[in-house]
């Protein structure tokens, strides 16, 4: 029986909680109180459509993106077709890969046209769209394992900084990842972009054939993945300093690669422990621990 | 698609196809032996949210308060994934917050961070785990060492700053994870050089080299000759209780002449120490009484032939009852195994049943440094100086401490009675842990405190939400997700 959306204020008074199927969002606007409140109207009139609008393209939705193919119909749709469309070339990939971010700047976007905020954020399990009216910033802290908080990093994003998207992408994920990263978190324009890049990213820190990382089809963990019969990551043994060096610099690579293309702001790579980030110039305070003696060529560092 | 072992979900208009086991797209429906059921995997973190709870501990230990104790703000934690990263279970999840509300942020764990630290594990066997200063590893990786053999008890040191920051990298972060997974009740596997691997788990019994230690010993062997002498008094003739540390028969101990229990001819291996008690039997191990000695005949010599008749009764048995065997003489005085009599069975089982049950106890140990006190005071000195004198009380997650006497803040908590989850880390590494400061308003003004973010504790009795708000912008506090569930207990 098809369980009904759930649209509330959290105990605190100030985040809206949305939920409806696999989408979870947490939403807050920072305004005047009316503002905050029409934004959160809109908000929930625009989610409680969102799911059934997605699932009537699903089939389309979970196909590789390409070009000549056919295109979705559905504004949040159409917006993660965008999202996947830069790596639909080269990779596979289905604009699955950015459904969290999209919702997340749908909702965003539907808010701040229902009246000015000072700042805002929808955070859909992770993944975030930002607002940033001039002047102002939102701090943010990354931790690794939710249900292990430890900070590997914080970050302050200016209204100044081309920062509107946040992503993180991993094997332990609820996601499936075909890389062995504990957490890729992609800084971006935008969220569905970060969304998209940080399964990328996050594909890319592996070690293929290694023997202590476990992989199984797609299929025979979810028959309905996007991802079909591609083996995706289902357990990463301790590895060596060496090889833990050996996959970030790949995941790096490939991170240095989409922000050249202007795909991406900021990287940051997890792996067991080790962190390493890239564009961080570009991001106004990005901060990760200064005593990393992490064997990676210091040009690989810009932490 | 519709393989026989998967079922449709229609929770929602995914319509996902589940297999046996597994979860659909949500993570929150999975299939159950082909029955649809709502999973909730992270029950923890998604009890704030879907329960409504308020994201902030201890709530309810602030509602009892008579108005005469301040809690610090220190005490209010926040439970930052509550919100934010829960419903979903993505890893790294960023967590946004406002500077301004300091709504959801973590900006100030260093300060409950813990590179001073460690765990001492008491774990009740009598099994030998390994030489008293051996290293003990997890994953390979050394993360403590084997010290003191208590009474009925191995003790473990395990962590401390030169595992954490002394040693490898990998040393490091090994150390912090396996002092992470004790201090928040998970099982951790661990290998003693030169001894047992053990798995253990806070309030829960041992596992010694695969074996369930589910009993301790009633007393070592001595000690259980004296306490069951009477009940073997007539039923038999010889009792040998074997113990790696003190082994102890029947007819020559203090307790069997009292009895009037005449001489054997039994002759022990092992060295005497007093009559009826011989240490060094057998070497230590896993086996009866915790010696290695898996056949009890071995521990004898030849019956004194001038003294030892045929047909006399011989129980033994081990401090714990979980090993015994009964024998009777034969003809040339060679000991003959027979059925445990009735009347024995008893007393073995007696013994069993005064075992106490063997558990892991862990405490975290942790000195509370300088910045670390700064967070509560402008003059951190006049803070230590202040529990010293038991103005200012000491908690972790709201469970009492042990604070040791000498210099600093060096306290030693029991991690199950800190709220679940309580304790995180960083990559430093150190473990992040709660801990509370409590005292008098202006014991708190006296010595230094910072009064300024205490001012909006004036409104706290009337308006929660406010107090919330104003105390968490000026003092976050380390990770205490759960704690409010169990404070409330």
């Amino acid at each position: 029986m098809r369980e009904p959306a759930v649209v509330r204020m959290l105990p605190d008074g100030r985040r809206l909680h949305l939920h409806d199927g696999p989408m979870d969002l947490i939403v807050e606007g920072f305004g005047a109180a009316e503002c905050v409140r029409a934004a959160y109207a809109a908000a929930s009139t625009r989610f409680v459509g969102v799911l059934d609008e997605l699932c009537s393209e699903l089939a389309l939705l979970r196909r590789q993106a390409r070009d000549r193919g056919m295109v979705p119909q559905g504004v949040v749709a159409r917006r993660m077709w965008d999202a996947v469309a830069p790596f639909a070339e080269t990779t596979f990939i289905t604009p699955m890969a950015a459904v969290a971010g999209a919702v997340a700047e749908e909702i965003l976007g539907v808010m701040i046209s229902a009246a000015p905020l000072a700042r805002a954020y929808v955070n859909d399990g992770g993944d975030i769209a930002l607002h940033l009216a001039s002047g102002e910033e939102f701090a943010v802290a990354l931790i690794d394992r939710p249900e292990q908080a430890s900070l590997f990093g914080k970050a302050v994003i200016r209204a100044t900084d081309p920062v509107r998207g946040i992503a993180t992408s991993g094997w332990r994920g609820r996601s499936f990842s075909l890389g062995i990263a504990d957490a890729v978190t992609i800084l971006a324009a935008t969220a569905a972009g970060a969304d998209a890049a940080a399964t990328i990213v996050a594909n890319a820190v592996d070690l293929p054939g290694h023997p202590a990382i476990g992989r199984a089809a797609a299929r025979e963990i979810q028959p309905d993945s996007d991802l079909g019969g591609i083996l995706v990551t289902r357990a990463v043994g301790p590895l060596r300093q060496s090889e833990i060096a050996e996959a970030i610099t790949r995941g790096l690579a490939k991170a240095n690669e989409l922000a050249a293309r202007g795909l991406i702001c900021a990287a940051a790579l997890h792996l067991q422990g080790e962190t390493v980030s890239t564009g961080v110039s570009e991001v106004s305070a990005l901060r990760l621990p200064s005593s990393w003696d992490f064997p990676l060529e210091r040009s690989h560092l810009h932490a | 698609m519709a393989e026989a072992d998967t079922i449709r979900c229609d929770a929602c208009p995914v319509l996902c196809h589940i297999k046996e086991g597994r979860t659909g797209a949500c993570d929150r429906y999975g299939n159950q032996g082909g029955q649809l059921v709502r999973m909730d995997p992270h029950v923890v973190l998604d009890r704030a949210v879907s329960h409504g709870e308020p994201v902030v501990p201890f709530l309810e230990a602030s509602r009892e308060w008579d108005g005469t104790m301040v809690r610090t703000p220190e005490t209010f934690v926040t439970a930052i994934g509550a919100g934010t990263t829960y419903p979903d279970y993505k890893p790294a999840p960023f967590i946004i917050s406002s500077k301004v509300e300091g709504a959801d942020m973590v900006t100030v764990v260093t300060e409950g961070i813990f590179s001073y630290c460690g765990v001492k594990l008491k774990i009740d066997t009598d099994r030998f785990l390994g030489p008293e200063r051996n290293l003990v590893r997890a994953q390979d990786e050394p993360v403590g060492h084997v010290t003191t053999s208590e009474y009925g008890s191995q003790m473990l040191s395990l962590g401390g700053v030169h595992h954490l920051t002394g040693g490898g990298k990998r040393e490091g972060r090994v150390t912090c994870e396996t002092l992470l997974d004790l201090c928040n009740g998970k099982t951790v596997d661990l290998a003693i050089d030169g001894g047992a691997r053990v798995t253990v788990q806070a309030g829960k019994p041992p596992v010694v080299n695969g074996a369930l230690e589910e009993r301790m010993r009633v007393g070592c062997g001595s000690a259980t000759i004296g306490m069951f002498a009477k009940q073997w008094h007539g039923k038999v003739d010889e009792v040998v209780v074997v113990d790696d540390h003190i082994t102890g028969v029947l007819s020559e101990h203090q307790a069997g002449k009292l009895l009037g229990i005449p001489g054997t001819g039994i002759k022990m291996k092992g060295r005497r120490s007093t009559p009826g008690r011989y240490f060094q039997v057998a070497e230590p191990g896993t086996a009866w009484g915790g010696t290695n000695i898996t056949e009890p005949l071995s521990i004898l010599s030849e019956w004194n032939p001038k003294v030892a008749w045929a047909g006399l009764r011989l129980l033994m048995v081990s401090t714990t009852g979980e090993h015994h065997a009964y024998y009777e003489l034969d003809e040339r005085l060679r000991p003959v195994e027979k059925d445990l009599p009735a009347t024995l069975a008893e007393s073995v089982e007696r013994i069993a049943e005064n075992c106490e049950p063997a558990l892991v106890s862990v405490l975290f140990m942790a000195g509370a440094g300088g910045s670390l006190r700064a967070g509560v005071t402008e003059n951190p000195v006049r803070l230590t100086r202040s529990v010293r004198a038991a103005l200012t009380r000491v908690t972790c997650g709201g469970a009492p401490v042990y604070v040791w006497p000498g210099g600093g803040i060096t306290f030693m908590v029991d991690v199950t009675r800190v709220p679940e989850n309580a304790f995180g880390y960083v990559p430093t590494p150190a473990l992040v842990a709660p801990i509370e400061f409590t005292l008098k308003l202006t014991d708190y003004a006296t010595l230094g405190g910072h009064v300024d973010s205490v001012r909006p504790l004036d409104s706290i009795l009337s308006d929660e939400k406010r107090r919330l708000a104003a105390s968490r912008a000026e003092n976050p506090w380390p990770l205490a997700p759960d704690a409010h569930r169990r404070a409330t207990k």
